[in-house]
This record gives structure tokens, sequence and C-alpha cells, in this order.
């Protein structure tokens, strides 16, 4: 080194040079003059022209609650009094390694000792045409939020790019300062990367409620330009939001230039050891712009343990190092209490524990492992995320908590009221359980007295949580205190472990409260878990279609794996594919078409199903929208012989052909075909149209089946050829055509409506009693009607071929696979990726 | 960049609940899951029953349900959960997976481990 020097007799001091004026720079700098103050002689360059301040906090700035005189963190003073050299405003343009200096924009020469690299990191711009525009800013420093403050001055309206901390936190400022605010995130939910889905969901309906447009999903295209000045967002969809400013917010890059330059060693970030040295041991770094065990952080509270280490390395002094951050996060917008830290990804070693609040709007959940807490979610209520974070970090054995852990420190802490029926028994009798109903714990407990002994009678009976279920645990608990653990009983099946509501009472609550997204219904109905199971997902999904149709998206990952493909998932992973053929009737174009797919795409077999259509097997799932292309092309849609919808409707040749036939039974079945088809339903659902007595379409066996005969036609329902054969209940008879139609439309309703999910017609029919389904429907003179036109207008949303979508191209990543590892064969194995 | 993890290219390509898969020349398919919290596991593609595609699935609470006979298999450690005597015990390899900078990496060594030997 060039410019060696030393301690040598306490006289001459090692000149510490240090790029960067941020939070990282500053604090290092703090941390060494705490340990040894007369040891270097300190220069600080800094990018911006001002003193060193709290850059978290730019976002309360925007949003108007704090000046920039509240966000200093080090006044000039500071630097003065420590005999620190601030050069502001000249940036650092190049590391002289060999000559150990640093060489500023201006040409001013800085020699050093030891360098401290503190370069934070760079707002990420995404490469989309108009990104360079005036008008599209970043949010980052001071400068930024100034642009920001300009524009939201004359009003107007602004697109943040951006759904993560930091683009809510501009769009926020923005918002209170009066603009017109869409926020555009790329995936599915907000804050993706700390929050679940139930916790975004959340977020997102708030910020909408504040008048926030909020697109997720949505990717954007370009900026769109109008007088040199930005003028919106064009989306992929092709979509455009109008902009009078635009600000990217999408992520941070370690800004390494200099050290790249300067030959340092830098992958994502500078590659730093324990005690935050580079490659070159003269120069540390520190902050946003390293890499440390194969980690990036973008939060500042890593930053303090940083310095530490750094600090204690560069005076030398014995410390453990530096072991890397677990990192929690908090949304600076206010009134919105939101923190997560850790690992919330649950699985199976781990447990769930999962608090709703509805009525609160509040939304918890702990993640615990091992008898230790490693993730947190809070939304609504945050005031215990410390004392997670807490428990997190010190990985504290919470058993003896466990119950009321979920509670917060200070149930949790309470001794006696850790039990949770301990604390329902100090309750006194006119304390409040239900608040959706008034009812307090002396009436629950007269109501048990008096023969509830199930929640599920309770709820009957005098109604405690019979709305929300948020008092359901408080329920239990009076049981159980009431009758003794042993004599609670069971109530009715709830519809799966997540839940304590029955399926009628999911139903209900549905459509009572206006519940229209999964997330919301486990939200209001306080499921027990993040985001359900196999069982309630799918089930959920239904309820919500049939209760909003044209209104609810189907939610595709909430759908078993064959109505997600549109094809019949066989044992080996190939699919098997069933076009439809109206009443079973075909012709030779058709026959042709999947005569020449089972040769095309070389189908092990095609068979004659049950259901009178043909079935073409060992379909891949990469070849299935071409197969579809194929059959789409000779007029076939798709059979959905894969669904919880209508199947198949199998006709006889009737009086068309017959001697015995005594009504068009062919045509009767191809228009109920034309009119069922595409609607999902509780269960598969088959139905048979004989025309005669003979019944050769084996109508009697079906959920719905019509008989032809002399003077009119039977209807049928509830048959089953399954696992237990159940032959069909007589509905009524009918003259018309028409009537058999209507019927038939009404009955496919009231069952879509009632029955639980999974739960063919036959065993809903011997649930309810045959004689509620003749009430229902027949009652009322209107009823058949009002059903049928219910399900007329549901079939407006349903009836457009699944398969042609995905034909011209739609969801392809459902089909396609990520990539293909190829090794190459040995002696070097090397591989690459397709 | 050469070295142990291979790039398997941006998260966005699995949006959240859903599973896409990586064949391997002469080794098992690789099933890359992205859970509804954002996380991010890979398993060798087969039910530890009866070789069901995992990546058909159902994704839930950090758990894929198969979509052969609905075994609920744990995408941290490839563990059956239920309690019978055919599940306890059964697992299907997990690989090794990272995100960085918005791109899904594999351990190379565990994909390539999956070849036949």
């Amino acid at each position: 080194m060039n410019f060696e020097s030393g301690k040598a007799g306490g006289q001459i001091r090692e000149r510490l040079v240090v790029i960067g004026n941020g939070m990282a720079g500053c604090r290092a700098v703090e941390e060494i003059l705490a340990r040894d103050p007369g040891r270097f002689d300190i220069t600080i360059f800094g990018a911006e022209p001002r003193v060193n301040y709290n850059r978290i906090m730019l976002s309360p700035v925007l949003a108007g609650e704090k000046r920039f005189e509240d966000i200093v963190i080090n006044d000039e003073a500071w630097y003065a009094d420590n005999a620190i050299t601030l050069v502001s405003g000249d940036p650092v343009a190049q590391i002289d390694r060999a000559n150990g200096a640093v060489i500023a924009k201006s040409g001013r020469v800085e020699p050093y000792d030891r360098l401290l690299i503190a370069t934070g990191s760079d707002p990420f711009i995404i490469p989309v045409p108009g990104a360079g525009l005036p008008g599209v800013v970043t949010f980052r420093d001071l400068d930024d939020v100034e642009k920001m403050l300009a524009a939201a001055d004359g009003g107007g309206k602004a697109v943040v790019i951006g759904g993560g901390l930091l683009g809510l936190e501009a769009a926020h400022g923005l918002s209170l300062r009066g603009m017109d605010v869409t926020v555009i995130h790329l995936m599915p939910t907000l804050m993706e990367r700390q929050l679940d889905e139930a916790a975004g969901y959340l977020l997102k309906s708030e910020l909408e409620r504040r008048g926030q447009t909020i697109l997720t999903g949505a990717d954007t295209a370009e900026i769109v330009e109008r007088d040199g000045h930005v003028a919106g967002v064009k989306l992929k969809d092709g979509r455009e939001i109008e902009a009078d400013i635009v600000v990217m917010a999408v992520g941070i890059r370690p800004a390494t230039g200099l050290a790249r330059a300067a030959g340092l060693e830098v992958e994502r970030g500078i590659l730093v050891d324990d005690h935050m040295v580079t490659s070159d041991p003269a120069i540390m770094a520190v902050g946003e712009c390293v890499q440390h065990r194969g980690t990036c952080y973008g939060l500042v509270a890593p930053l303090w343990d940083m310095c530490r280490a750094l600090a204690d390395a560069a005076t030398a002094q014995p410390g453990a190092g530096y072991a890397g951050s677990v990192t929690s996060t908090k949304l600076k917008v206010s009134g919105i209490d939101l923190f997560s830290a850790g690992d919330f990804s649950g699985g199976a070693e781990c447990e769930d524990i999962v608090m709703r609040d509805a009525s609160r709007g509040i939304y918890k959940r702990v993640v615990v492992k091992d008898n230790r807490v490693i993730g947190a979610v809070l939304y609504g209520d945050t005031a215990d995320g410390s004392w997670y974070f807490d428990l997190l970090k010190k990985g504290e054995d919470v058993s003896p908590i466990r119950e009321a852990l979920i509670f917060g420190q200070a149930f949790a802490s309470g001794g006696a009221l850790a039990d949770p029926n301990a604390a329902v028994a100090a309750l006194s009798d006119d304390a409040e359980i239900c608040g959706c109903n008034g009812v307090s714990k002396g009436a629950v407990v007269k109501c048990i007295e008096s023969g509830a002994h199930s929640v599920d009678a309770v709820r009957s009976t005098c109604k405690a949580s019979a709305s929300c279920g948020s008092c359901t645990g408080l329920v239990e608990s009076l049981l159980a205190i009431t009758l003794g653990d042993g004599a609670v009983e069971a109530g009715p099946k709830t519809l799966c472990k997540c839940t304590s509501f029955t399926h009628d009472d999911v139903r209900r609550l549905i459509l009572e409260k206006e519940l229209k997204a999964i997330p919301q219904v486990m939200q209001e109905l306080h499921w027990t878990t993040p985001d359900g199971c196999a069982s309630c997902r799918p089930a959920l999904n239904y309820y919500l279609l049939c209760a909003w149709p044209g209104e609810y998206i189907d939610d595709q990952k909430s759908r078993f794996v064959n109505e997600r493909l549109h094809a019949n998932i066989q044992k080996d992973g190939t699919y098997s594919v069933v076009p439809r053929m109206w009443g079973g009737i075909t012709s030779p174009k058709e026959l042709r078409a999947i005569a020449d797919v089972v040769e095309k795409y070389d189908a092990p077999m095609v068979k004659v199903t049950g259901g009178q259509r043909l079935d073409i097997f060992g379909i891949r799932k990469e070849d299935l929208p071409a197969v579809w292309a194929d059959l789409n092309a000779a007029g076939m849609v798709s059979g959905h012989a894969y669904g919880k919808s209508l199947r198949t409707v199998k006709t006889c040749v009737g009086s068309e052909w017959c001697r015995f036939g005594t009504q068009d039974s062919t045509g009767l079945g191809v228009k109920i075909e034309r009119m069922t088809w595409g609607s999902w339903m509780p269960h598969k659902f088959k139905i048979a149209v004989s025309g005669c007595p003979r019944n050769c379409a084996e109508a009697t066996i079906k959920d719905f089946g019509v008989v032809c005969v002399d003077s009119g036609y039977e209807l049928h329902v509830g048959g089953n050829g399954g696992i237990r054969v159940r032959a069909t209940d007589l509905l009524c008879k009918v003259a018309t055509e028409e009537e058999a139609m209507d019927t038939c439309a009404a009955f496919i309703q009231l069952y879509r409506e009632q029955a639980h999910y999974l739960e063919r017609t036959a065993p809903w029919i011997e649930r309810v009693g045959l004689d509620h389904v003749k009430a229902a429907l027949f009652g009322d003179p209107k009823a058949v009607r009002r059903y049928a036109a219910r399900f007329r207008f549901s079939q407006q949303f349903m009836q457009d071929d699944p398969w042609a979508r995905r034909a011209a191209g739609k969801e392809a990543e459902l089909h396609q696979h990520l990539a293909e590892v190829r090794p190459f064969p040995a002696p070097a194995p090397q591989e690459e990726i397709a | 960049m050469h070295g142990e993890w291979l790039d398997i290219g941006p998260v966005d390509q699995i949006a959240p609940g859903n599973a896409r898969t990586l064949p391997v020349r002469g080794g098992e398919e690789i099933a890359i899951f992205h859970t509804l919290d954002n996380r991010f596991h890979a398993l060798v593609n087969k039910c530890p029953h009866k070789q069901g595609p995992l990546s058909q699935g159902i994704v839930h609470g950090g758990v894929v349900t198969c979509p052969l006979h609905n075994w609920n298999i744990s995408l941290k450690t490839g563990e059956a959960q239920g309690e019978s005597a055919d599940e306890r015990g059964a697992c299907v390899p997990v690989i090794p997976l990272k995100v960085d900078a918005g791109r899904i990496y594999l351990l190379r060594s565990a994909v390539l481990g999956q070849k036949a030997a």
C-alpha cells in the first residue's frame, strides 16, 4: 500500500474513507467511533447534497406526516464534532486499489488506508418502452419524494408500479396528497414476499376501500407518452391507465458498480465475510450493497448487526462477527397494521395457529415448529408483533403457553388465564359471548342446561356463534365447563377440519354476508387454517360460483386437476379425452376427427363409454390443447367427462326409428343436453331419456331420467348406478317437452343450490326427503319457473367450451413444462436448460 | 453463472397455488411448487403411494394433495402426512431450491442425482 501509515505512537491516524452517506455508512462510523474515537481520520462521500437522514422515513415525509428535518439522523454538528470530512454532492467515480485512493467525479483524489463501501442499492427500473420519460420516478431518495410532491400538487392521477412495501407506501402518500392512485402489481397478491394469501387479500380490500385501485396479476407493457411527458401505463392485456406521474417501485438492486469496476468479488452483491470485509482486506462493505452468506438484505434491521461486526474488526476488537439476520416487516401506512416475520410457509412439521376476528378485521397466524415460533403474520392487530418476533429470534420453547399463544403476550403470560376454559369460567354471567346476536354467557349456559349439548344445538336454540362463528371456541368452552368434556355431543359434520361450520351454514352465510371470494369466506367465517385444504377449497369455489353467477371469478387453483385440465387423469398420469356427442348421436365427420386424433397422438386405446360417448385414452397434458384444437375443428366441444358437472344425456332412438317409441326421445335428449351442458354442480350429474317404458336408456338409475309414455313424460330423480344402486323416485308427470325441460332445469338448480359439495342426487334426496324436493318445486305454482330461470341465467356464463380457450393458447402454463434438463453424457458432466 | 445451482428461470412462471414440471432426461421429472404464501419447493413428481403426478394436486398450507388417491405430501420434507401403515414413513425426494433475485434455482447435484443409477 502506498499510503502506509499506522498508529505508531498514536500520532498518525489511519485514513478511513466511506463511500456512502446513508444509513449504513454513518451507522458504521458511529459504531467505530464508539469503540475507538481516535483511531481514524474519516472522510465520508455522499452522492446526495445533504446530511445523513433516515431513508425509511421518506414514506411519512411523502404522506405529510413528517418533515425532512424530523428524519435527519446526524446533522452538520455531528460531522464537525467528530472531525469527519463530509464530501456531499460529489460522488465517487472510481476506486484506485493499486494506489489506495478513491477518485470523485470532480477529480478529487482521497487516499485511504481502510475503505468502506456503503453504496446501498438502486431502484430497479423495468425495461419497458417509455421508462425514461419525464414523469417516471423511483422512490429512493428525497429528490424522488420532491418530484412526487410536485406532481401531487396538481392533483391528477398517479400509477404506482409494484405492490410491495415501498410501492404501497408511495401509493398511500400520493393518495393522501389528493391523487387518484392505481397500483399495478405483477403477482396475484400484494406484498407476496411478506404476506400470505389471507393477509394480502385483507390488505387489498382495505386499500380499495380507501379509494385506491389495485390491479393484481397486471403486467406492464409500456409507459405511454404524450407531448414528451408520461401520460399513462399500458398493460400486456391491453388495458391502459391514465397517469400524470408513474412511480416505479418494483424492487432494488445492490449498487455494486464501483466495487465491480475495482475488481472486487461481486455476485448479486459485494461478497463479504462475517466481519464485512470484501475480497480485498483493506476494503470493507456494509448494508444493502453486500451479499453475506448468499443473502442480500433490503431492510434496515440487519444493518445494525452488520455495523457492529464491522466496527469490531476495524478497531481490532474481539467479536463473534455477523451471522445473518432474521427480518421482520411492518408496513408504514397509517391505519393499516400489518406485521410479518420469519418463515410462514407452514407444512407438515409445522403447526399453524390461526385466529380471525372478522368483526374487528383481524387475522393472526403464528407458525410453530418443534415448540418454537418460526414465523408470524399479523393483520389488523400487530401489538404483539415484537413479542412474537422476540420469541422467534430467541427460539424459546413455547409449549407452556401454546394454548394461549395466539391471544398475545398479555393473555399467554396471564397464569391461570392461559387455560381457555378457566378464563371462560371466570367470566360473569352477563358477559357477552356472541357479539353478533347479543347472547350472554348466562343465556348460553341456560341453553346448554336445557338440552343443547352440541355447538350446533346451541347455535340453533340461542343463536350464539351462528353468524360469524368467532365465538365458537367460547361456546365449546362453555359446553365443556357446563357438561364436562365427555358429555359434549359432536354436532353434524362440519364442512372440513378447517371450520366449525357445516356445508349448509357456509352456503347460507355466503349469501347472507355476500361473501364473494375464497379468502373472504375464510376470514369472515374464521377458518382455522391459513388457506384451507383440498376438501374446502373446491367446495368453496363451487359454492361461490353457484351463489354469484357471472360475478364470481372461478379459482383454478382450487379445482381438482380434472377440472383444471378439462380431461380425466389416469393412473399413469396421462389423460383421457371425451368430446361431447349431443344425445349420443355422432356423424362421419366427428368419427373421422376422433379417429385422426387417435392415430396422430398414438392414443393406446379408444373406448365406448357407458354414457354413449367415445373416450380417447393416454393423452399427455402437453398434447391436450392440440388434441382439443383438432376436435374443435370438427365442431366438437368438451364432454365434461371429468367434472362435477353435467356428464351425458343418454338416449334411445325413440319414435323416430323404434317401433315401440312413444315420443322423440333422442330429440328431447339433444335439447336437454344443449340446455344443461357446461353447468357446474355439487357432483357429477347424469341424465337419460327413454322413448318408452322399456327404458333402453336406463333412465331410472340416472340423476334425472325421462321416460316417455303415450300421454307425455314421466320425470324421475335421484337414481344411481354406482356402488349402491338406487332406482329413481318419480318426481312428476308432464304433458309437453317444454314442461319436461323446465322441470329438468328447475330440479338441477334446486340440487345446485341445496346439496352439499360432493353429494350426488341420490344421497341428497335420501337426506332431505323427496317431499322436500316436491314441496320446493311444486309448493308454489311459480317455483319451477323461478328455479328454471335462475338455472338459465347461470348457464349463459357457463356455456363456453373450455377446450376452445386452451386450444387458442390461453393458460398454456398449465400444460407446458417449465423447461427440460438435458445433461450431456459423460465424461465431462455438464448440463443445460432448454 | 456456473456452480452448484441450476437456474430454472423467473419466479413468475409459476402462479401461487400452482406447480410446474421440469423433466430431466435420463432421470425423474421434478415438480416445482409455488404456495399461496409465496414459497417455492421442489419434489420428484411422483407420489410415494402409486406414483401420481404431485404437480397436478391442490396445494394448501405447505402440503400438496396427490390427484390420484388424495395422499397429502409435505412440500418441505416430501413425507406423506397420514397415519396409516402405508403412509407412515413414505417419502418422496426433495430437491433443494432457492430463490434469488426473482429467479428459481435448484441444487444441480440433486437434480442430476435423480438419474437412474
